[in-house]
Order: structure tokens, then sequence, then C-alpha cells
């Protein structure tokens, strides 16, 4: 029997002898110059960002991870399926890399795409502590490609990360530079009267909220592959080639609205899972999301790859040309976004009643409608969906189901809509050039990962926080005060996320796959962070199949450490089942 | 379908090869900071200026705040006074520790100590206080104080900041003091006390560490207050100019 065991296993590995990788990564502190500024960071073989990592789907890597801080660190392989105790959470997965020590991950590679990996270890993430991954497929992949390059982005502050969380706890605005004004008061009120503006910010005082809270952390230089707009990091083409741009966002802090005028994008992969390809000529990218689109630039000339922050305070920007040095031009930043009442939807204990007349002051009277039919509809529509997700939702329809709300609520059509955003929502994109933009319910998976089934149960996770004391919870708990999520292995769970607040939320689970509800059924896609925006109900599925513990939290650097944060463990599994009993004893004892 | 594979060969890599996998025991605890309250610190001078008042009396003036603490609980030492560069003497000078707990969303509750030693008689009060954002952007903070003698007093300090741009941010401020109890010793009548009305226009100059500002304060003294002030030859009102910077560590 035990031969048996031993020979299967050999036979098993064969294949994958050949395909074992070493990867040697040291962390350094490093020099980070964005082209405005100079900065000290932490950075992967001396530079930041950290190199590329190519692994081959099927191999086994080991990567030797050596710490040369003074202070303790680890490498977290964000989207990667693993072990989880290669999963490189400090105090989750492992205790963390002591300075000095090497840490040797070994882990399989079982799927392929776009990844990237960055510490879990206090702030050194937005301090330059990331680097991408590629995994070659395989098998074939469904598109063609010339050309790839990684576009890696992320917002680069002059603060150092502490002082950021500091200054926000202190003063929350402390960053925020597009707050309003007396001279946007008069100019609303020339454009929507004078009564309606003052109702309007008489609205927003009396919840103590700002329009203009889109962006936490305004000030910072948007940098791709470390380089800032005036480095103009470059990618070199010829013209009529395919290229394959891997988008990353390793920001701390900032979803980018990516455009390149000029060109249409083929998205053909979202977080590492390749999607029915969607023809778009703008996308948003969230914190800690990739997207691969393929473009083809037929002329011999430059284009600008323009990732412009959602809150409209700070843009990266990068070049495809057919030679270094070439250049095209760099469009100007739009409005800054405003909120509206709709995107306060998800609060609790909001008088939807009072707000009809609330919202005169920053919309049109088309929009107004819309925005009205919606702070009325919230409620219900809530109360409705979940009726009907306990008898049999899982093909849930959200584009539908918002293509309903629009039909039977709204009475002309009120500017851009996303079922992925509250309705009349202020952060709705829409694209520079008036094209198409990507939206979630556009997603479909390319091939499903799993076969559909029933959810076995579902777990309503509110997002929840205090902007003015700048705390950050689920469930209106902090992570320092929670007990951990458990969960079953062998059971396919339905998370619902209620944004309770007026911020986005990129959710990560870690060691899972999360399947974003778009309401494609089994073509729903197959994601790694899920963004969920304010006033908005997101539903996805996870199937558990990786025992252990794992983290699951909102990516933005500073609502993590603020708290918005879970641990998640998993029970039970193929291992053995007295694991889970001892685990559940040490835990509890604990963690509690 | 196909990543079911590649599962199955780690799963069984698991097992076969690497025994680390298998033992959940190793499961750790989370002891990370993470797992820790977040502990912030802040400095801040809300004033820090010279006054040059209507009849040629030149005063500095600090507030200041300095904080440690968790969410839940806080340390604060307030520090205020104004020294009169004429008579070279503290005309107030005042130091509070609290501490202070969150009661609801947008409040604070205050309790601690302060000391009053100017120029004069010193006095110890207990402090109960609120501190916290009120509808329509007031930044409130009301509090009560109890002298050893058992003399009580309130006082209420508003603020509101108009946004002329992100940078240029007009302030005004209103702080009035009620006393219950007469201590005709350090010149506090019962009722109305005095009111201090300033309106300071502030410039970001270094992030929001410091703001130079300029500005106009009007000082009054009411009811006995201000008749005790006359019958020991101070004023009972003055207008200032002052000029000054916000500081914030």
């Amino acid at each position: 029997m035990k031969k048996v065991l031993v020979t299967g296993a050999l036979i098993l590995l064969l294949p994958t002898i050949g395909l074992a990788g070493e990867y040697n990564l040291t962390v350094d502190r490093v020099e980070i110059d964005t082209g405005e500024f100079v900065k000290e960071g932490v950075g992967y073989n001396g530079e930041s960002p950290g190199p590329v990592l190519r692994f081959k789907e099927g191999e086994e890597v080991s990567i030797n991870v050596t710490n040369n801080l003074d202070e303790m660190t680890s490498i977290h392989w964000h989207g990667i399926i693993l072990p989880f105790q290669q999963d490189g959470v400090p105090g989750i997965s492992f205790p963390g890399i002591k300075p000095g020590e090497t840490f040797t991950y070994k882990f399989p590679i079982t799927q392929s795409g776009t990844y990237w990996f960055h510490s879990h270890s206090g702030f050194q993430e937005p301090e330059g502590a990331y680097g991408s991954i590629i995994i070659e497929p395989k098998d074939r992949e469904p598109f063609r490609y010339d050309r790839e390059y990684v576009v890696q982005l992320t917002d680069k502050h002059p603060h150092s990360s502490e002082r950021v969380m500091r200054n926000l706890k202190v003063m929350p605005d402390y960053y925020n530079r597009e707050q309003q004004t007396v001279g946007e008061f008069f100019s609303d009120a020339s454009e929507n009267g004078f009564l309606n503006t003052v109702k309007d910010r008489l609205a927003w005082g009396d919840m103590r909220m700002m329009k203009a809270d889109v962006e936490d952390l305004q000030g910072f230089t948007g940098l791709i592959n470390g380089k800032g707009p005036k480095q103009n990091w470059t990618g070199i083409f010829e013209p009529g080639e395919r290229i394959r741009l891997r988008f990353i966002n390793s920001s701390a802090m900032t979803y980018f609205d990516i455009r390149i005028p000029g060109l249409n994008m083929t998205v053909v992969q979202a977080d590492g899972n390749n999607v029915q390809p969607v023809s778009v000529d703008e996308f948003r990218i969230g914190v800690a999301e990739t997207y691969d689109v393929i473009v083809r630039p037929k002329d011999d000339q430059a284009y600008t790859i323009f990732a412009e922050s959602m809150g409209r305070t700070g843009y990266a920007r990068a070049t495809l040309a057919p030679e270094e040095g070439m250049e095209a031009p760099v469009p100007g930043l739009r409005e800054p976004a405003r909120l509206t009442m709709a995107d306060m939807g998800g609060m609790p204990g909001m008088d939807h009643g009072d707000m009809s007349g609330m919202d005169h002051g920053d919309m049109d009277s088309s929009t107004e409608m819309a925005g009205m039919d919606h702070s009325q509809m919230k409620g219900m529509d809530h109360s409705k969906m979940k009726g009907m997700d306990d008898s049999k939702m899982t093909g849930m329809d959200h584009s539908k189901m918002a293509g309903m709300d629009h039909g039977s609520m709204a009475m002309s059509d009120g500017g851009p809509s996303d079922p992925f955003y509250a309705q009349g929502s202020g952060l709705v994109p829409e694209a520079a050039n008036g094209g198409k933009f990507l939206s979630y319910a556009d997603l479909k998976a390319q091939k499903p990962l799993y076969e559909e089934r029933e959810p076995t149960r579902e777990i309503e996770l509110r997002l929840t926080g205090n902007m003015e004391r700048y705390t950050w919870s689920i469930n209106g708990v902090k992570y320092e005060d929670a007990d951990p999520i458990r969960l079953k292995y062998g059971e396919r769970v339905r998370f619902k996320f209620v944004n309770e607040t007026m911020m986005t939320h990129p959710m990560h689970l870690h060691g899972m796959w999360s399947i974003l509800d778009v309401g494609a059924g089994q073509w729903n896609p197959i994601k790694h962070t899920v963004s969920v925006q304010p006033g908005t109900t997101v539903y996805m599925e996870t199937e558990v199949d990786a025992p252990g513990q794992w983290a699951f939290h909102c990516h933005l650097t500073y609502h993590m450490a603020a708290g918005m944060f879970r641990k998640v463990i998993v029970e039970g599994g193929p291992e053995s089942t007295q694991a889970t009993s001892s685990e559940q004893s040490v835990d509890v004892g604990g963690d509690a | 379908m196909k990543r079911w594979t590649p599962l199955i060969v780690s799963a069984v890599l698991g097992l076969g090869v690497l025994p680390a996998l298998v033992s959940a025991q190793e499961r750790i605890k989370d002891t990370t900071e993470r797992k820790q309250p977040l502990k912030v610190w802040g400095a801040q001078f809300e004033e820090l200026e010279y006054r040059y008042s209507d009849n040629d009396e030149e005063v500095g003036v600090w507030d200041a705040d300095f904080f440690y603490g968790t969410d839940n609980l806080k340390a604060r030492w307030l520090s205020s006074g104004e020294y009169s560069f004429d008579e070279q003497a503290y005309e107030s000078l005042e130091n509070q520790l609290v501490g202070q707990i969150p009661i609801s969303k947008f409040f604070d509750a205050k309790a601690g100590v302060r000391f009053d030693t100017p120029e004069g008689p010193d006095r110890t009060y207990a402090v109960l206080g609120v501190a916290g954002l009120a509808p329509q952007w007031f930044e409130i903070d009301a509090n009560l104080y109890m002298s050893k003698d058992g003399d009580t007093s309130a006082d209420l300090d508003a603020e509101y900041e108009l946004l002329f741009t992100n940078y240029w941010i007009l302030t005004a401020s209103l702080d009035a003091t009620v006393a219950f109890s007469e201590d005709r010793e350090i010149g506090v009548g019962k009722g109305l006390v005095s009111t201090e009305v300033g309106l300071r226009l502030s410039y970001d100059l270094i992030d929001r560490a410091v703001s130079p500002y300029v500005g106009i304060v009007h000082e009054r003294k009411y009811g006995d207050s201000a008749d005790f002030a006359r019958a020991d030859g101070g004023s009972t009102e003055d207008w200032f100019a002052v000029v000054g910077a916000r500081l914030s560590f």
C-alpha cells in the first residue's frame, strides 16, 4: 500500500521535477526617485519595484528571501493559490522573516496569468516593497500577442507611511485638497440655484460627510514601473504588433482610470484569470487588481498610457512608442469627483425620505430623478434582494436588476450608470472619449474554474467605518477586537458585501478565489480582489478548497491598518480532522 | 477544470514531500501590531500668536494640544496662556490633563484636572467635558469645571472653517465662559464672564503642519466680572490684531 502511494507520488512528481525553479530575492533599503522627489524606501534586489518573477504553470518554485532590513519582513504572493504557510502574512501564515534571515518559500504553481507580490509587514508595501509575477500557462492562451509589458502602478507619497497614517488619524481630511470651497458654492449656486445649493450643503453638513471625500490620500506622484510622469516609462513596439499590457495596481490607496488615447484596449484577463475579451476605451483598476489588455497600435507614433486617479487629483503616465524618446500629448485631469447622496445610500439610519430635495445641488434635473428614485429604492431594493437570495439567487443578474430599476423608476436616462455603482453615484466612470468604459458587469470568465453549484451558505460582511475618527471595520468591529471568520473545507460560501461607508473598498481574500457575481452564472469572473463601491451590495462566492488560515481585508493600506481586516480559518480539509480541533483550541483561547 | 489536476498534484506533493503542509498544529496566533490597537500621537498649536490691542497692549498667546492614545482612550494635555509683554507676566496660564473616550459617532468625553497658574492666585479644577464635531461642521469643545472650593464654571468653544480655497482658510471662533458662582479673588463674577471672538485667515504653507495667519480678536467681560475688572483698573473690552501660526506635528 505504502509502496503504491510512493510510486504514485513519484509519478506525479516526474513532470514537475523538470520545472523546479529557484529564485532569490533580497529585501533592501532603496532610494526611490519619482522625478518630483527622492525618498528612502524598501525594495527587492536593490530596487523598487522589485523584479518581474517569471514562473511556469506546473513549476515547483523555491524562493529564497533574504531580509537585509533591520526590521521584520514578509512577502505575500498576491493572488497565488498556495499552501497557507507560504502565503506570507505574519501572524497568520508564518511568524515573518527576521532581520538577516533567509526564508525559503516553496510552493507549486497551479495557475497562470499576471499577479504581483508585496510585503505584508507594517507599511513596507506602500514604501516600495512590491514586484510583479508573470506565470506562463501550460496550455495555449486564447489570444495572441507579439510583445508584452508589465505596467505596474503605484501612488508614491512624499510622506512616510507612518506619518500618513498618523495624519489621517489626527485629521482625516489632512490630505484632501479638493474640498468644497466658497467659490464652488457660488458656482453651484449659479448653476442649480442659491436655495438648492444651500439645501445641498446643509444636507451634507448635517451628516458631517464631505462630497469631496473620494480619496483619503492626495498629493502622491503616480508611478508606472517605478517611473514618475516626467521620467516617462516607455515601452517600445513596432507598428502593427499586438502588445499585451499587464496592468497591476500596487497603490496604497489609489484607484486609477486608465486609457491610451488613440488605442482600443481588449481586456483579456482580470486578476490573472482569462475573461471573454471585451473591447474598451478606458477601465478603472482597483487597488491590488490586475487587468491584462491587448492593444494594437498600427501607426508609427507614440501613445500615452494615462492613468488618472479616481478622484482626479493625480495621475501616472507612460508611453508606448516605436522609438525611445518619442512622446504623445499628456491629457489634463478631469474635474474632481464628487460623491452624491446615492453614494451615502448604504449608511444605516439615513432618512431616505428626506433626501429627494437634497440632490438638487449636484445633479441636473434628469440625473436628479434617478438619484431620487434610487434613494427611495435603496431600502426596498435590498430587502427585495435578500428575500430573493434566500429562495434561489445564484444566477442573479445584477445588470438585469439594475436595468429593471432604471426602466421602472427613472424617468429619463440620468447620465452614466453601472450596476456596480449606486444609481446616481458620483463615482460612475465615463470614458474620456465618450466610448466604452469597462464595468464589472462586462467580465465573464473565459473558462469556468469550478463547477457551478449552489452556495452552501451566505455570510454578510458590512463594510463599516467612521471617517471622522478614521476607523475602518467589518460589521462594525475592528480586527483588534474581532474573532476569526470560520469556514468549513468543502463548502461554497456566498459573501455579501454591504458597503455602508462612502469610500470604495477593494476586498481581498487570500488563498481562495473570489467568484464575483456579475449575474453570469457559471461564467462569473474569478478574481482575487473585489471592489465594493459606496452604497452598493456586491456578492462573491468562494469554493472553500484551501485549508489553513488566511487574511481577508480591504487592500487600501490605511483602511487595513485601521482595522478593516479579518483572519479566516478554514476548518477541516484533506489533511486530518484532529488538526482542526487542535487549531481550534489554540485559537479560541488566544484569539477571541 | 484544468486547474484541478495541478491541485491534486500539489495535494499529493503536500502529503508525500512536504510534511510541513500537514502540520496544521503550527497554525499561529496573530500577535503582530496589526492585532493591537493603533497608537497615535499628535501635537498641535491651534493658536500661537502675537496680539496687539487697540490700547497698545502686546500679548503672546498660545493654545496647544498634545495627545497619545488609541481610538478607545487618549491622554491629552491642553495648554493655553496669555503672556503680557508690557507687564512681563502671565495674564492667564492654564494646563489641563484629561483622559478622553469616545461616546458617540462624532463626540468624545473628557475628564481630568485643570491647573491655573497665572500671575496672582492659582486654582485647581476638576474638568468634565465633551468635544467633537457638531452638524454643519462646527467643532465644539464644552467643559464644566469645579474648583477645590466648590466654585463651578463652564466654557464653550466653537469653531468654524470657511474655505476660500483649499489653502486659504478663514477660521471663526467663539469662546464663552460662564460662572455659576463668584470667585472674586480671580475676578470672576456670577453669570456670563467673558467672550472671545476671533477671525483668522490662514494659509497652509507646509501641508497642514505650518499655517501662518493674520486676524482680529475681540475680548469682552460681562456683568460682575466686568465690574471687578474695572475696579482692578483693567479693561473690559479689547480689540486685537493678531499674527501667528497654526502648527501641527
